[in-house]
């Protein structure tokens, strides 16, 4: 225990010389140039991101185009795989069902929460409720979900202790497994994923509808706008480009949900995506050219999103 | 809200006060509007306690005795109200399989590093492309910039072999290495954003005194930096606090440097039904973060405003 805080203490000392000595050097460097300076501020953060992120990152993409055990080069074998092995298609449609579904239902509902609460009394705290699944792990919030979905046998003097199945139990029905019949559970567990992401949107379209100008609104009021007018009217129009910037971000995120996936089902049931299944394929099943090539799909995903998300904010910059 | 009239004879308490009745005007106007919707209330209330009983019900589940917990649902617990200690005794001790204790610890010592480097090297990388000229600037901070959509996935496995030859493995220091370079980009992007954003003037005048960089960036900016370093340092914290990936694959399972987050998921993994320790063991492990968020939260959500859009 004390051994660990040591060996945290020494760590952070001998950055804290690094860093001493760099700004030693730098400001001797000064009375040449800035340039001296430039250097040797940039010297570190270059250094971490090319061993840390750089070199990596091209291994990696090298790694995805050899066999199993990363000796013999294959080609495009791997993403051959990818697309069209059984296992892997199952894989991807996962994956295409949480990117589709997760952003859209979690803006719409963190946008439809920013209104109803929106100047109302105690609306800290009415968003606190719903941000604070934001400040937990995914893992918690996994195990959270979990029970609720957890399933006793049917039979007489068995009580269900997942509250899911009590409802349905109440309601007349039978218990179910919810966790185990693919395409369905997918789902029950992108539902996690919502709950999390809801409170994100929920901040940032919060702060963007606060943001329009009281003059917009009240001539609206004057005009005798109803609710449903101002909203698709008034308040749509000006939060446009924070609803993009929500939903690519989410759907970011949500390509790359490894940690639901893993605590929920493993994987199994036919729920794995393609973070899980890189991870898998990486360290259990000892299959590096796979993990690789499953790795750099993520990357060619993310890109186009950001790519839309950047265009849209240079857009809405230009009006 | 603008008042078309000059009010030229008005003393500015009766300004401000003109302006708090203004406000209040305003949320009466809300209030009204509440009321006449009694529909709006409802849907926000059904949301409101939609988000919270999962969480709810796992807290009380976390008090309740194991026999009680498989036999029954915990909204029994207000007809049968049997409450005990002895599940957060378990996972918060040190031994045994389900003592998350070590874990606890060991998060705290991989966070506080992970959160200090990386704050230090992206203020200075920040500092050199905001108000140092040199040739290529733009061209590396858009580099640097581009790199924040990189996914970790892609570099996880060349890293592993990397610490493993540098004989690294099992230790604190991929962990923190790997955290500060994954966090470098979004910090740097963000403090650079800050500091562009204070008054060309303010350095000028510095200079004229005769300060050079390093006295400029720590008499002047640290000072002025303080919101945006407090912003990035929660949402860092928060990051590598609740982060499983990383852990997972730099730190394998033992509980010599695993954070408390891969002793859940590994608690997950094998007591699948055990729901009395792993109801405690989330909330020990939520425990921090969501003290650290509460406390901190003004400053959280103006690092999610400034753009920080890291997953």
């Amino acid at each position: 225990m004390t051994g660990k805080f040591l060996t945290m203490v020494l760590a952070v000392l001998i950055f804290v010389a690094v860093v001493g000595v760099i700004l030693f050097i730098a400001s001797r460097a000064e009375r040449r140039s800035g340039k001296g300076v430039a250097l040797m501020f940039l010297l570190p953060t270059a250094v971490m991101l090319g061993i840390g992120l750089l070199y990596p990152a091209g291994r990696t993409i090298l790694q995805s185009f050899y066999d199993a055990a990363g000796t013999s080069f294959i080609g495009l074998g791997n993403y051959e795989t990818i697309f069209t092995s059984s296992d892997q298609l199952v894989v991807l449609r996962n994956t295409a069902l949480w990117v589709l579904v997760t952003p859209f239902v979690a803006t719409a509902i963190g946008l439809l929460y920013a209104i109803l609460v929106d100047g109302a009394r105690g609306e800290a705290a009415a968003k606190a409720l719903i941000f604070l699944p934001m400040s937990i792990s995914f893992v918690a919030a996994s195990i959270i979900w979990k029970f609720i979905y957890a399933y006793r046998p049917d039979q007489p003097g068995v009580e269900q202790i997942g509250l899911l199945n009590q409802l349905l139990v109440w309601l007349g029905g039978t218990p179910q497994q919810w966790l185990v019949s693919a395409p369905l559970n997918t789902l029950f567990l992108i539902v996690v994923m919502i709950w999390i992401q809801a409170g994100f949107a929920m901040t940032i379209l919060s702060a963007s509808i606060k943001a329009i100008p009281e003059d917009v609104i009240e001539a609206a009021r004057l005009d005798g706008v109803n609710a449903f007018g101002m909203f698709r009217f008034v308040t749509l129009p000006s939060i446009r480009p924070s609803v993009v910037v929500v939903l690519t971000t989410i759907a970011i995120g949500t390509l790359k949900v490894f940690d639901v996936v893993r605590t929920m089902t493993g994987g199994q049931f036919d729920t794995s995506v393609v973070a899980n299944e890189f991870y898998s394929q990486s360290f259990r099943s000892d299959n590096q050219g796979l993990g690789a090539a499953l790795a750099v799909l993520l990357f060619i995903l993310v890109i186009p999103i950001v790519v839309y998300n950047v265009r849209q904010m240079r857009a809405s910059e230009a009006r | 809200m603008s008042t078309t009239t000059p009010q030229l004879d008005l003393t500015p308490e009766e300004r401000a006060s003109l302006a708090k009745m203004s406000t209040t005007g305003r949320a009466a106007a809300n209030a009204k509007k509440r009321l006449t919707s009694p529909w709006a209330s409802f849907f926000a209330v059904v949301l409101a306690v939609l988000w919270t009983i999962p969480t709810f019900g796992l807290l009380l589940t976390s008090f309740r005795p194991e026999l009680l917990i498989k036999t029954t649902g915990w909204w029994t617990i207000f007809t049968n109200p049997e409450l005990t200690f002895a599940n957060y005794q378990t996972v918060l001790s040190t031994e045994g399989s389900a003592g998350l204790g070590n874990y606890f610890v060991n998060s705290f010592v991989i966070v506080i590093p992970s959160v200090l480097i990386p704050i230090c090297l992206a203020t200075l990388a920040a500092y050199a492309f905001a108000w140092i000229d040199f040739r290529g600037r733009n061209f590396l901070f858009v580099l640097v910039f581009a790199l924040q959509i990189v996914p970790i996935q892609v570099t996880l496995l060349p890293l592993l072999t990397l610490y493993v030859d540098a004989g690294l493995a099992g230790t604190f220091w991929p962990i923190w290495l790997s955290h500060s370079a994954f966090a470098l980009p979004l910090a740097i992007f963000l403090l650079h954003n800050f500091m562009k954003e204070i008054p060309r003037e303010l350095i000028e005048a510095a200079r004229m005194d005769g300060a050079g960089h390093v006295k400029i960036l720590f008499g002047v900016l640290l000072p002025l930096m303080k919101p945006a370093l407090a912003a990035f340092a929660i949402f860092q914290f928060l990051w590598v606090w609740n982060d499983l990936l990383v852990a997972l694959t730099f730190a394998g399972g033992g509980t010599d440097v695993a954070p408390i987050i891969v002793g859940l998921a590994n608690l997950s993994g094998t007591r699948d039904t055990a729901w009395h320790l792993l109801s405690a063991g989330a909330f020990v492990s939520m425990i921090v973060p969501v003290v650290v968020f509460l406390s901190l939260q003004r400053y959280f959500v103006r690092g999610l405003l400034a753009g920080g859009l890291k997953g």
